[in-house]
């Protein structure tokens, strides 16, 4: 039952083999049965789930039932639950609830989904590895040494092992795509203003996106489906038409281009996952695309321009927490500096007190124009590079990641390499443009992600594409054992 | 060595609350008087996740600002996030504008004490959120945060330093307040903080060119405390100079009770906001159809409404200027011209020396006077038809004020109707007359001062209710002989 896809589900609901609500308590079974190894969840909402999946199968009993009712899903923790613990991984948050449901929350509730849980992840979304969280590193079902991926690691962790059909995630450099990647799943990070930001809670708004994870690429656009869309509340939305995201999937891609850009495939990445990526390249020769070659120059800036932009909108956006509203508050403050100063000092860990650093330094008078401002100018070098590509090129296709899964502990005091990890799917976000990691082989018995990039609101034609490779390929079906 | 004469150099900040019914980035209400914290939804208390959206009613304020103010309206503005830290503060940065201002550069023309024109030139208006308010009364050593007023828009009006008193300051302040409430962007209220100003001040010695070191003044929320709070402050300034001292960098506090201005934070202590285009909101467009729009929806303002009260009721320059104040005020004075069926002078004559000086005593706003524009205006139709006098009138004024009826049943009730017949008059002169043989004798013997005094004998015995042109000639006639 739990290694069934969303379509497959949703299929067997809507035939009566199964209810929403065994099918939930199966879900919430397994996250009792196996979460204790992998530590992906913050708060299993066991009780919220059961609750709503009965009112799911009631709305079918009655005729009601819609693709995605009655089926279960977690959220990322990021994702702002009315009446229910939302934690963003830091002690800041831990005793946090949110008043309000996120419009994503809303919208996958309207959809008729059942949620399971909170998901684990780094600290307000900052970091690679899901180490940086408060409630303790994620683990990989691959290999519970290996980390899961970050920051939405216990989306990806939870989804691998079959704890949750398919989970929510964000994106701000990578943060859908990698732990997809590293946990062996299909992961979306939508056009930048496809999926409203509000209640999500900010890392770097003008580089944040939510979207899913789940086991295939079609899982992912039924989902998108329901998350997609104008928001009214959120002044970034970008009011286009949400079109029926399957609709296109089992087109032929006979004649399609895909770019490889020569700078993804160069010094940094591993010869192994070069090794998988290229015979997935293989497998879209046979599938009829043309291969070409392309340059996107300004690559190598595309890391230093991220560590600049996100820490500045970060050192303001986190601002808020200051211990006076909500969340952590110091003992016995002396007065307001003291307040300040403890609240923040012991309820932030250290990787978000080190981007709060630099974007406080980065903004700061005298600093401004060299940093702030000219990492603006190379952000826009770098969305001219993709605009130029896609003149050419329908999908550009990479690595998502230059190794497979590395060691719990093994990057935590090394923070450039610990960023390096994310290089090739930061130039995504900074160009605003969708992305898509889905499974292309393995290394060492440890997944590899293979990224495709579309074109601004090109989700149609990027699923279309990824899917046609999960048609002919069997990654995407593999599962963890133990699982 | 002989005196330095100085120049003072002002230039104001005016904060104007704009009067929309929802914050600026939320749909909470704006009311003023709440209950702390009630008016404040999850956007204004910075909740993790929100969002803010831009409430399109205070671009089209700004707009109408801008135009009122002969300012170039900016077709491509951007918000900006100002980062500090304060308790009030929710969300640890202000939105504001800051490089790109939605109004730019304006001016408005002001009237000095003797009558000549001034032209104060405005740099720049912004749109940005106002902050909630600490409370360090009640709470015991602590302070107590309302976030009522988190989020209300505010336009703040910055002026060059062009002004060269603290009364020029003032004629400026009273200037913008008249402008925005005739475009009924702002209800002006200075007691609430719904329109507060801001002064940077310095001196120099006159012929100099260069600015001196500028002290910013803080809470001057009157008209008179601006021009105290200035002149304490120029004053401080020259003898801090004079005694051989510098001006520092500061914002300064004006306490109204003491009369007097303290440092509020030194430079030291000041803040680097860390400005940077705010990334939750878009650059704010506005296209030539809504300024079009707004312009086409603008009222008359007080300088064009000045010109037609002089054109249309042959008023004076200074008479105009007062009816035109606020735009209360001229509506009530065209009401009473209406009502006293066309007697514009006679109106203004009324409102200006009666009723405001009435109302200034009592205390009280033009909206909550006793007597309405319509009473007014019949009362002066009455002294037009000759039916009363204008001495009558005054009486009729107060019984008017103390609520005691309409203009007709006073005059009808009092017996105050003016007596214009010649034979009661007559009469009535007589009997003055015959009660008076020596001032008759005197008066025919040439004292011609004592026409007043039978002037006075007759008003008095009639209670003031001859027609006083008859009375003149009838009496002149019977003293005659």
């Amino acid at each position: 039952m739990h290694h069934k896809n969303i379509a497959e589900l949703s299929a067997e609901l809507a035939a009566k083999k199964i209810s929403s609500v065994e099918l939930t308590q199966h879900f919430i079974d397994r996250i009792h049965q196996h979460d204790e190894q992998l530590n992906s969840f913050i708060t299993v909402t066991e009780e919220y789930a059961l609750q709503t999946a009965k009112e799911a199968d009631d709305l079918r009993a009655k005729g009601n039932a819609a693709p995605l009712t009655g089926i279960p899903i977690a959220q990322k923790d990021i994702f702002c639950t009315d009446g229910i613990k939302t934690s963003c991984g830091s002690k800041m948050l831990d005793n946090f609830i949110a008043p309000y449901d996120a419009t994503l929350v809303k919208k996958l509730k309207a959809a008729g989904t059942i949620m399971l849980g909170k998901t684990n992840m780094d600290e307000f979304a900052m970091g690679s590895s899901n180490e940086t969280s408060y409630y303790g590193t994620v683990k990989n079902p691959w290999n519970l040494e290996y980390v899961a991926g970050g920051s939405s690691g216990g989306s990806a962790a939870a989804v691998a092992a079959r704890l949750a059909p398919a989970a929510t995630g964000t994106d701000t450099g990578g943060s859908i795509r990698q732990p997809a990647a590293l946990c062996g799943l299909s992961g979306l990070k939508p056009t930048y203003g496809r999926v409203s930001r509000y209640g999500m809670i900010a890392f770097a708004s003008s580089l944040d996106q939510g979207g899913p994870i789940a086991k295939t690429v079609e899982d992912c656009a039924l989902l998108l489906n329901a998350m997609a869309g104008f928001d009214e509340h959120d002044s970034t939305s970008v009011n286009k038409a949400v079109p029926d995201y399957t609709a296109l999937l089992n087109q032929s891609i006979k004649g399609m281009r895909i770019g490889l850009p020569k700078e993804y495939f160069s010094e940094g990445l591993s010869k192994e996952v070069e090794t998988v990526i290229q015979s997935a390249i293989k497998e879209y020769e046979k599938l009829g695309a043309i291969i070409e070659e392309i340059s996107l120059p300004h690559t190598a800036l595309s890391v230093p321009a991220y560590y600049v932009i996100a820490p500045a909108e970060c050192s303001s956006n986190l601002a808020r927490y200051d211990g006076v509203r909500y969340g952590y508050r110091c003992k016995d403050p002396v007065d307001l500096q003291d307040l300040y100063k403890r609240s923040r000092s012991e309820g932030f860990g250290s990787e978000v007190k080190r981007r709060i650093m630099i974007g406080t330094y980065v903004l700061s008078a005298g600093y401004y124009d060299a940093y702030y401002l000219k990492a603006q100018k190379t952000r826009r070098l770098i969305r001219d590079d993709f605009t130029e590509a896609f003149k050419k090129v329908d999908v550009i296709l990479s690595p998502t990641t230059p190794t497979p899964a590395f060691k719990i502990g093994e990057k935590t005091s090394d923070p450039i390499s610990m960023y390096l990890s994310d290089i090739y799917t930061i130039a995504v976000n900074l160009a605003g443009l969708p992305g898509m990691s889905i499974p292309a082989g393995f290394v060492n018995k440890l997944p590899i992600g293979m990224q495709l990039i579309g074109n601004l609101f090109g989700e149609e034609k990027l699923l279309n594409i990824a899917h046609q490779f999960q048609i002919v390929t069997d990654w995407h079906k593999q599962i963890p054992e133990g699982f | 060595m002989s005196k330095i004469e100085w120049e003072v150099v002002i230039g104001l900040e005016v904060h104007a609350q704009l009067a929309t019914k929802t914050k600026i980035f939320s749909a909470a209400p704006t009311q003023f008087g709440a209950e702390p914290n009630t008016q404040a939804c999850a956007i204004d208390l910075g909740m993790p996740g929100v969002l803010p959206v831009l409430n399109k009613e205070t671009v089209e304020m700004a707009i109408k600002f801008g135009l009122g103010a002969n300012a170039a309206i900016t077709r491509k503005s951007v918000f900006a996030r100002k980062n500090y830290f304060y308790p009030d503060l929710p969300k640890g940065y202000q939105i504001s504008q800051y490089e790109l201002p939605v109004v730019g550069k304006g001016y408005v023309d002001i009237e000095l004490d003797d009558g000549s024109v001034k032209r104060i030139n405005i740099t720049r208006a912004h749109l940005e959120e106002d902050a909630g308010k600490s409370l360090h009364e009640d709470f015991h050593g602590l302070t107590g945060i309302d976030l009522n007023r988190a989020g209300t828009p505010l336009l703040e009006i910055v002026s060059e330093p062009d002004m060269r008193s603290a009364k020029e300051a003032v004629a400026y302040l009273k200037t913008i307040h008249s402008l925005v409430r005739y475009l009924e962007i702002c209800d002006g209220n200075m007691q609430e903080g719904s329109f507060r100003c801001d002064a940077n001040v310095s001196v120099r010695p006159k012929g100099e060119e260069k600015y001196g070191t500028r002290t910013e003044l803080k809470n001057i929320n009157s008209f008179r405390f601006v021009e105290r709070a200035i002149n304490y402050e120029v004053e401080r300034q020259i003898n801090v100079i004079e005694g051989g001292g510098k001006i520092t960098q500061e914002t300064r506090l004006y306490n109204p009770d003491k009369n007097e201005t303290r440092p509020m934070r030194s430079k030291e202590e000041a803040n680097d906001y860390r400005y940077f285009p705010d990334p939750d909101l878009l650059p704010l467009i506005i296209d030539e159809e809504l300024i079009e729009q707004v312009r086409n929806e603008l009222p008359e303002l007080p300088q064009q409404k000045r010109q037609r009260f002089m054109d249309q009721y042959g008023l004076s320059a200074y008479d105009a200027g007062i009816l035109v104040s606020s735009k209360d005020m001229a509506a009530f004075y065209e009401n009473v011209v209406k009502e006293s069926g066309d007697q514009p002078k006679l109106a203004a004559n009324w409102i200006i020396s009666e009723l405001l000086g009435a109302l200034n005593k009592a205390g009280l706003e033009l909206d909550a006077s006793p007597i309405s524009s319509a009473q007014l205006g019949k009362l002066i139709t009455r002294i037009a038809d000759n039916t009363i006098s204008g001495k009558i009138a005054k009486t009729i004024f107060d019984a008017l004020w103390n609520q005691e009826g309409d203009v007709d049943e006073i005059i009808e009730k009092r017996g105050l109707k003016q007596v214009s017949d010649t034979g009661a008059i007559e009469k009535l002169i007589d009997e003055i007359m015959a009660a008076n043989p020596e001032q008759v004798a005197a008066y025919r013997a040439g004292k011609d001062k004592l026409f007043g005094f039978f002037v006075g004998q007759a008003m008095k015995v009639s209670g003031g209710k001859l027609n006083p042109g008859q009375l003149n000639e009838l009496l002149k006639k019977k003293l005659q002989g």
